[in-house]
């Protein structure tokens, strides 16, 4: 592989950067592999890439039926943070958030984490009391965090109608400040990028369409260009895990919903930091190409489209208004919708499955992205041992039996 | 948008009228004590989630303020019929794979978003 320096940039420019080295390659499949990862999103190469670099598993394909990062990876709206209330949680997202401090390095490509922290407004008196027990919450568990009044907030954020007379006036906020944002793309592209130096076969344009189990126990996949052999098998597919399921023969407690997001034209910067509101549901941020990124809730109805219904956009931009009157003029660019996969408590599925040798990582649902270096690094120390990581433990699938449910939904800020 | 016929009030009516309430036909348990651990977890937590032809709840929330089922298809987003809390739908993913006859969702057809 070729490292990445401000040099190689020298270098490259005086042969006009006709000559830069392909990130990854495009290989023919191999009949047999240690461990096969369905689903080339952020997780699945991240779960790629820790397995090679930190388990020393280097015989792995990664199977993806479109092209990599081409689903939530490219569709969310890049905040990363780590201030969720329960122990459970909290553990995985901060694993996550001191992986992501050091991924441009680690990763040697630059992934523009940008460390402008979260606000997570209150409007009312009980979200504010919400909020002191999530911050309380987070300082026991090490991680950061600061309850703000509405002046601590207007200092912060001068744009926002912090006002009394405003119809959800802002009472306060929970502000992270090691949280920020990323470049969504390029963390699917730096992972593949690391993962294929390290011997990874990543398989674009390769569909699975089945399962070879024997005895209850995997040996392989059905895929479109021919069968793949292999003994352990990590399915990291978002919103088409349920039909991956379905052919393992069980069913996932999942639901497929389409998250819409948005962006507007670039304009100069004016927002330095991601605003959430869970009250008036919309979130904002400003991108380093001056686009203002915004999204909000999920539409309520199952939908595998990839796109969702306009009053969801309408009451989304209702509430960016509402905070900021500014931006009241400002065109939309762009507004997509990806597939969420939610489950019942808000928490993924990071798991072992009644076929022995399948694993699922799934069930992020709205807020997968800021956990992608945590969950492919748990996914493959589970991969590895064939035991799942103590993290990850807590996330099994088998909790919707056992009634241990981790109940982030609503108690903590989770608005994505 | 949708454009849903509410089968109570016996029209069409935009999108935002309504709200989806999940999987259709489910069926408490009778007997809850006698569940096991699996059974209960299967009835609260595990929905059908297909790719294709799924039931589904709504309710006519700023309207008549009944339930309903929809049948609707979860890629295309088309709606194919509505019908009454108690009734049966006429069209499944099993009728879906034979060409359907243009009569039976006369009326009824919903807008794609």
């Amino acid at each position: 592989m070729q490292r990445y320096s401000g040099f190689g940039l020298v270098k490259h420019a005086l042969s006009h950067h006709e000559n830069w080295e392909r990130q990854w390659r495009n290989p023919t499949p191999k009949k047999q592999y240690d461990v096969i990862i369905v689903g080339g999103g952020g997780h699945g190469l991240a779960t790629a890439y820790y397995l090679a670099k930190e388990f020393g598993v280097k015989n792995v394909a990664v199977i993806e039926k479109g092209w990599l990062g081409g689903g939530n990876t490219a569709r969310n709206t890049t905040i990363v943070r780590s201030n969720y209330l329960w122990d459970e949680s909290a553990a995985l997202y901060e694993h996550a958030m001191k992986l992501w401090e050091g991924l441009s390095q680690d990763l040697n490509y630059n992934v523009m984490f940008s460390q402008r922290g979260v606000l997570n407004l209150g409007h009312t008196l009980q979200d504010m009391r919400d909020i002191q027990r999530r911050v309380n919450a987070n300082r026991l568990n090490g991680i950061d965090g600061e309850v703000l009044d509405a002046k601590g907030v207007q200092a912060l954020v001068p744009i926002m109608d912090c006002s009394k007379s405003a119809r959800y006036p802002v009472m306060g906020a929970s502000w992270q400040p090691r949280a920020g944002v990323a470049r969504h793309d390029a963390v699917a592209w730096g992972y593949a990028r690391g993962a294929d130096a390290l011997g990874v076969d990543i398989l674009q344009q390769t569909e699975v369409t089945g399962f070879k189990i024997r005895d209850g126990q995997i040996y392989g996949v059905h895929t479109n260009r021919g069968d793949i052999e292999a003994k352990t098998v990590g399915c990291v597919a978002a919103g088409n895990s349920g039909v991956l399921a379905n052919m393992g023969g069980f069913k996932l407690p999942l639901e497929s919903h389409p998250l819409q997001a948005l962006v507007s034209e670039p304009i100069k910067p004016i927002l330095d930091t991601v605003v959430m509101s869970n009250h008036v549901h919309g979130y904002i941020s400003q991108s380093d190409k001056g686009d203002l990124v915004i999204g909000a809730g999920i539409d309520g109805y199952n939908g595998y489209g990839q796109r969702g219904s306009y009053p969801t956009v309408e009451h989304t931009l209702q509430a960016i208004v509402e905070m900021f009157p500014i931006f009241s003029r400002v065109r939309m660019n762009r507004q997509w919708g990806g597939i969420v996969d939610t489950c019942p408590d808000a928490c993924p599925i990071i798991s072992k499955t009644p076929v022995k040798g399948l694993f699922f990582n799934c069930g992020w649902g709205t807020g997968g992205f800021k956990a992608t270096p945590g969950s492919g690094h748990v996914f493959a120390a589970s991969l590895a041992k064939g035991e799942m990581h103590p993290i990850a433990e807590p996330f099994s699938m088998f909790r919707f039996h056992s009634g241990a449910l981790i109940d982030e939904h609503g108690a903590a800020g989770v608005a994505h | 948008m949708f454009y849903i016929y509410c089968p109570y009030c016996g029209e069409h009516r935009e999108e935002e009228e309504f709200h989806p309430k999940g999987q259709a036909h489910i069926e408490r348990p009778k007997d809850p004590e006698a569940c096991s651990d699996e059974e209960w977890g299967n009835y609260l937590f595990f929905r059908n989630n297909p790719r294709g032809v799924h039931h589904e709840m709504w309710v006519h929330a700023v309207g008549c303020r009944k339930f309903f089922n929809v049948t609707r298809h979860t890629v295309s987003y088309e709606i194919l019929e509505t019908y009454k809390m108690g009734e049966q739908p006429s069209i499944t993913a099993d009728s879906q794979k034979q060409p359907r006859e243009p009569a039976a969702v006369s009326h009824q057809e919903g807008v794609r978003a």
